[in-house]
């Protein structure tokens, strides 16, 4: 009787112990479930979705605070990913937030443009260069397509271009499967 | 001397129909109307324009300049006119345009100063600047700068494989130019060995062009080149690709994730030596190559075309017969079909392939895959097609990575072997693109993260270094005033409200002295009515103002005890 006692509760102790010290050791740092969402999320940094960047939405998706259909850069295509990742429903975009449209960037009219600086300030990827009075450019690689540098223009100078495919972005098709009709 | 062949895995023989433009000798194309030369040729960064509408150019002019070193230049193939520089359609499945140099020539061929290159003169650095400025890439199909594979590898080069397999049916192009022109294919070869200080030059040839490899022999006797060495191979398809001849010709075979250089082998094309050759020893870049002509033609051949002349321009003199529904570049194993008839000739072009539905029937419809293995066993790439094409069906691209989907080099060997009629390199193709775009998509967001962190960290620390600094100014300006304070005999009791009084009464000195500091400006040479305004706006301001300065003393909370 002893001895089963003393059995038992000196597994209980070793098992405790050795629980403790996994539960410091691989001890995880930081919320590995906002990282996954914030890889789905476009990166695009435009707000649309009600936070300031794609970092703080997948913060709020991972708390619970925001839903998974407010990206509309990331399109339906980015809905599924998360929705596969957090084992929801797919729903349709929320069209409070935005329309998906196709990938474009900003342009600045150079002959319009006064050299305010107010688009650089409003850029969320730095990706607009320029200085005060200085005429100012988009570098177009960079430009995630946010179009937050369009309201803060005081003179409407820059417009956003859809980007066209090249031979280096061109894809070739899913083969078609042609149905055989019924004999 | 027999020398030990080795062999690859798989590989299909399909029939080779190559005798019927093997009959004549390679031909010259007559100018046409109008070159429009694609400045995107190569593997690489597109080259920039050099020339605009209205210049008139001569044969060999530089018309784009290569674009950081992973790229190649691109020469007038004639002289003439420019007569637009603007985007066409190029030679590409996809129908896309890019930006072209449209040339009307002026039918003089007049070339520029062309200099023989001295190889001793110049350091092997200098050489391959000299390449990519003449536009010199690989004309087997893969059309990658050459100078960037003509630096010997860290372990030194052993041996250098020349090309001249050329496996693919119907093409022959490589095969007339090493019957008439072995001579200075050979020569190319020797400047790449010693470009690339290799020990042996082997040139491999498939067993069915009996007549292109004697004439390489007698060059190779002729030239007296004790290192190199011409090797019949067998003819088995894909011999021709890179890996696989190398496995042929050394036994090395290159494994997932290596390059032949590794193993000290380094792998061009007949074309691309004969086209080194040019560069060097007759300072003449790459302006033209042979393109073989053949499918549903009358005259089945070979052409010395100028890059920019249109496909259906050289077609038509091999005759083009009734019922022709396509052009193809490349054979019919690897080929792209075109998206139209006029596209232009580029260095990638090694054949035009005039096609119909008598000669390439359209595809049976595909249906299921039934496991039988039979493209497991023809792929050379030792690879399993059937899992591969599971995966991409299914748009598992994760999945089709891990079965070494880029190690499949579009043979199209499963293809033609599938009992089940699956478009099995469509699949691979559609994979691999799908892939890349998802990577350039990753690479894009990834930059704007780091951007946008980078971003949010620098407004962060500006904002900490503009409060430190003001925090810093107060302290400063709190401390100078305390020493004054502490300097001026005043009691210890209050002494905060000691130093406010202090700071507020400094403050208002210095006020006053930028005050008094201001210099009436513009007063020089006044008419005498406005200096006397002037004056007595002086004397009235002097009049209310009380003498101290405190502006509380005023006078005017008086006034109504005085009326």
């Amino acid at each position: 009787m002893l001895s089963a006692l003393l059995v038992m509760a000196g597994l209980a102790i070793a098992i405790g112990a050795a629980l403790g010290f996994a539960a410091v050791k691989f001890r995880v740092e930081g919320d590995p479930l906002v990282d996954k969402i914030d890889a789905i999320l476009p990166q695009t940094q435009c707000g649309q979705c009600g936070f300031p960047g794609c970092k703080p939405y997948a913060t709020a998706i991972a708390s619970g605070e925001a839903d998974i259909n407010q990206c509309p850069p990331g399109g339906e295509e980015g809905i599924r990913k998360l929705a596969d990742l957090l084992g929801r429903e797919f729903k349709p975009l929320n069209a409070e937030n935005g329309v998906e449209k196709p990938k474009s960037v900003a342009v600045i009219d150079e002959n319009t443009c006064i050299g305010c600086t107010l688009c650089i300030q409003a850029c969320p990827v730095d990706a607009i260069v320029g200085a005060a009075k200085q005429m100012h450019t988009v570098i177009d690689q960079l430009c995630t397509g946010c179009e937050l540098c369009l309201a803060p223009c005081p003179v409407d100078c820059i417009t956003m271009e859809p980007v066209g495919e090249t031979v280096d972005t061109w894809k070739w098709h899913y083969p078609v499967i042609p149905i055989r009709t019924a004999a | 001397m027999q020398r030990k062949l080795f062999k690859f895995n798989g590989g299909v023989k399909p029939a080779t129909y190559k005798t019927d433009s093997t009959r004549e000798p390679i031909k010259a194309v007559p100018l046409p109307a109008q070159l429009i030369v694609p400045l995107h040729q190569h593997v690489g960064g597109t080259p920039y324009p050099l020339v605009e509408t209205g210049d008139v150019v001569l044969k060999g002019q530089r018309i784009g300049a290569a674009d950081g070193n992973v790229s190649s230049a691109v020469h007038a193939p004639t002289s003439g006119r420019v007569v637009a520089v603007e985007p066409r359609v190029m030679a590409h499945p996809s129908g896309l345009t890019t930006l072209s140099v449209v040339i009307e020539p002026d039918g003089e061929e007049r070339w520029i100063d062309c200099e023989p290159i001295s190889l001793r003169a110049m350091s092997p650095d200098q050489v391959r600047d000299e390449l990519r400025d003449a536009g010199v890439v690989g004309l087997g199909g893969a059309v990658f700068p050459s100078h960037l594979k003509l630096k010997p590898a860290n372990g030194g080069t052993d041996t250098l494989v020349i090309n001249g397999a050329e496996c693919e049916p119907f093409i022959t192009c490589d095969d007339l130019l090493m019957r008439e022109r072995a001579e200075q294919i050979i020569r190319g070869a020797e400047i790449m060995q010693q470009l690339l200080q290799a020990r042996r030059v082997l040139i491999g040839i498939e067993d069915n062009k009996p007549e292109a490899i004697a004439a390489m022999q007698h060059a190779v006797s002729a030239r007296a080149a004790g290192s190199m060495e011409v090797v019949a191979v067998p003819t088995r398809y894909p011999a021709g690709g890179a890996k696989q001849l190398i496995r042929v010709l050394t036994g090395i075979e290159v494994p997932h994730g290596r390059r032949s250089t590794d193993y000290g082998v380094q792998c061009f094309n007949t074309g691309t030596a004969y086209a080194i050759a040019d560069v060097i020893d007759r300072g003449r870049p790459l302006v033209s190559r042979i393109v073989t002509v053949a499918g549903n033609v009358e005259r089945p051949g070979n052409y010395e075309v100028l890059f920019g002349t249109p496909m259906n321009h050289v077609a038509a003199l091999a005759g083009i017969k009734p019922g022709t529904d396509r052009f193809i570049m490349g054979g019919p194993m690897m080929g792209f079909r075109m998206p139209a008839y006029d596209v232009p000739v580029v260095k990638a072009t090694n054949c035009i392939l005039v096609g119909s539905p008598e000669l390439f029937p359209p595809p049976e419809p595909e249906i299921g895959c039934i496991r039988c293995g039979e493209c497991a066993r023809a792929c050379p790439a030792d690879l399993q097609p059937f899992e591969l094409y599971w995966y991409s069906r299914a748009k598992n691209f994760g999945k089709a990575q891990e079965y070494h989907l880029f190690d499949c080099i579009e043979c199209g060997c499963c293809a033609y072997v599938c009992p089940s009629h699956i478009p099995l390199v469509d699949y691979f193709r559609f994979s691999k693109s799908e892939i890349w775009a998802r990577e350039r998509q990753k690479h894009a967001a990834d930059v704007a993260r780091d951007r946008f962190e980078f971003r949010n960290e620098r407004i962060e620390r500006e904002k900490r270094e503009k409060a430190e600094k003001l925090a810093a100014k107060t302290a400063a300006s709190r401390a100078a005033a305390s020493m004054a304070a502490a300097a001026a005999p005043a009691g210890t009791s209050d002494h905060s409200e000691d130093s406010k009084k202090a700071l507020i009464a400094a403050a208002m000195a210095r006020a006053k002295a930028q005050r008094e500091a201001i210099a009436p400006q513009n007063t020089e040479a006044l008419p005498p009515d406005q200096q006397a305004q002037i004056v007595n706006a002086d004397a009235h301001r002097a009049a209310i103002a009380p003498a101290d300065g405190n502006i509380a003393a005023q006078p005017t909370e008086k006034s109504p005890a005085e009326g």
